[in-house]
Formats: structure tokens, sequence, C-alpha cells
């Protein structure tokens, strides 16, 4: 026994000028850690679709549907996948409207980032929609229109 | 020394005043360059002839005495080009009663932007021709008139969409010549085009 006060001066000290650092690191797990379902789906949509969706998920007057506020959302929630991954040809109606200019796919993405990228959309920008869950993504995704590359 | 010192803090001091003048018209840009008698003639926009969403004939003609916004683009850019057009059309709507202005956005991609493309294009914007001229021609006449605007449009195979353009709008006063460059992106800048081209406006011709 060199030092019996040893352990309990740590502790005292841990206790003292710790606390801090463990807020801090707490805090940083939170905001990067814990959270990181809603900013990887936002992250995907800035890099993948916010060009012509723009924003606050307008889209762009007869040219580009919006996202915000679509009926096609909850109308067509089982293609959402196949057309994020395939792209869209053909016209469609959105809130009545009718648009017809060509989508490009995104065949990159893994159906954990479609998935991400569906369950942001539905809850952005006053959209409240039922969530897609992973695996109905991947189910959808097995039988897309077009034959997967 | 220090007599050179001197002038050279005037020059400098006189510089930043032209150049920061927020009051003052607006700067004509581009290199000016000497006549056969020894004048010196500042840059405009060459003569030009394209055609329309409508099949009509557009040439500097038909923006003679107009100011112009201008700006590069193609139908199925899945780039800038979607957020250049929304700001675009924030300028149409503020001028749309005004026939001293008028837009001109040219393709870089006439091979798929032909007329018929383009009007589809304009009527899903709900735009009207006399005011916002969308044109398309002789790609190298585009790509051409892109530097005589002294920006960028090229084939690049990499990019999305086969090409790479600025996202730039460009504004000429009604003598053709270069006022100001503004990034088509930003609402800042293109609230900055809409007050600038109240300042050509008043303008004394």
């Amino acid at each position: 026994m060199k030092n019996p006060d040893r352990k309990g001066i740590t502790l005292r000290a841990v206790l003292s000028f710790g606390w801090p650092v463990l807020l801090i690191g707490a805090l940083f797990l939170i905001r990067y850690g814990l959270d990181q379902q809603a900013p990887a789906g936002q992250r995907l949509y800035v890099q993948h679709c916010q060009n012509c969706h723009l924003e606050q998920g307008q889209g762009l007057r007869g040219i580009i549907p919006p996202l915000a506020g679509a009926d096609y959302l909850r109308l067509h929630t089982d293609q959402l996948p196949c057309i994020i991954r395939q792209g869209q040809q053909g016209a469609i109606v959105v809130n009545g409207r009718t648009y017809n200019r060509p989508m490009p796919g995104n065949n990159t993405l893994t159906p954990a980032e479609i998935t991400s990228l569906i369950q942001y959309i539905q809850g952005a920008w006053g959209n409240d929609l039922p969530k897609t869950s992973f695996q109905q993504v991947s189910q959808a995704l097995e039988t897309c229109p077009l034959p997967n590359p | 020394m220090k007599y050179s010192f001197l002038t050279g803090s005037i020059a400098l001091s006189l510089l930043v005043a032209c150049t920061q003048s927020p009051t003052g018209p607006l700067p004509v840009l581009g290199v000016p360059h000497l006549s056969p008698s020894g004048d010196t003639v500042e840059y405009a926009i060459p003569d030009f002839g394209f055609t329309d969403q409508d099949s009509q004939a557009v040439t500097q003609a038909t923006v003679a005495g107009k100011i112009v916004v201008a700006d590069f683009f193609f139908t199925y850019c899945p780039s800038i080009c979607p957020k250049m057009k929304e700001q675009l059309v924030r300028v149409y709507e503020k001028f749309q009663a005004d026939d001293r202005i008028v837009i001109l956005s040219h393709t870089i991609d006439p091979a798929h932007d032909s007329v018929a493309t383009l009007r589809e294009y304009a009527s899903a914007l709900g735009v009207e021709s006399r005011r916002w001229h969308f044109l398309t021609g002789e790609r190298d006449s585009l790509h051409a008139m892109a530097k005589h605007y002294m920006i960028s449009a090229a084939v690049e195979a990499s990019a999305p969409g086969g090409y790479i353009h600025s996202g730039a709008f460009i504004l000429l006063d009604p003598q053709r010549r270069v006022r100001g460059y503004y990034d088509g992106t930003s609402a800042e800048e293109v609230d900055k085009l809409m007050r600038d081209i109240g300042r050509l406006l008043d303008e004394k011709p």
C-alpha cells in the first residue's frame, strides 16, 4: 500500500473535472451518432434530388412535380423505390397537374439509402405520411419494371 | 519615391471608388477595342440569328433598344437548370408587363432541344414568347454565342446530362453592352439583377 488515497483522488478528479468532457461527448453522440437516420435521408436528398425538386420540395411549375404536399406519394407509395432507382418515363399526374418529363434514375443507391430518402421525403416540408420500411423497399426493388443493371 | 507612392494611392482609391460605387451607373464590362478611325469602342454582343419556341426568328433586331437578360441551359439538364429557371421566372414575373425587357434562354444542346421541345418547355413553365424567347439553332453558333457573352458552355461527357455550362444570368443594356453577371442559382444575386434592371431603366439613353 504505497498510497491508499490514490483511488479516491482519481474518482474525485473525474467527478469534478471530467464531467464537462462527458457532457460534451454525450452531446456529440446525440448530434452525430444517435440522430444519424434523419440527416442521412436529408443528405441524400440534397445530393440526388434537390437540383430538380428544389430546397422545399416545391418542384418547378409544370416542369418538375412537387414532393411537398404531393398526393402522388400517398397514391403510389409502392412504386417510389423503383422510381428513385430506375427513374420515371411518361406522363404522371400530381395534385391534378400532368407532368411529362423524364426523371433520371439513381441506380447506385442501395436499398438502405432509398429507404432513408423515402422516409425523409415522407416527413419533410409539412409531409406527414406513414414511413415506408426497409423491408417494404427491398421487396419493391425486387419487382421493378426495368431489369436491374 | 514619396511622390510615386502618393500617386499610387490616389490611383488606387479612384479605382476602388469606380468599381465600388453603388449609386453610379453600372460598369460596362468586356474589353473595348479601337475602331479603324482610332475611336475607343466599348464591347457589345455581336449580331445573331436564332429561332424561338414559336419558330420565330430572333435576331439583334428583336432586342434592339431593349434590356436583355440572357442565360444558357438545356431542357433535360439535371444539375443547376431547374434552380436557374425558378429564379428566372421571378425576373419574368416582375417585368412581365414591361416591353422594354426581354429574356433570352439559349439551349446549348439544339440536337435535343428542337423548337417543339422548347415550346413544350416554355408552355410547361407557363411563360409567353414575347417576353421570354427560348432559342435554338446551329450548335456551333449557340456555343460561340456563349463565348461572346464571356461565359462557358461545353460538351463534357462526365458531367450530368453531358454538358457543363455557366449558371450565370447576363444583363445587357439596349446597346447590347454587358452590364452585369449574376449567379442564377442564388436568390440574393437575382434580387440584385432585378435592382440593376431598374438602374438601367433609369439611365438616359
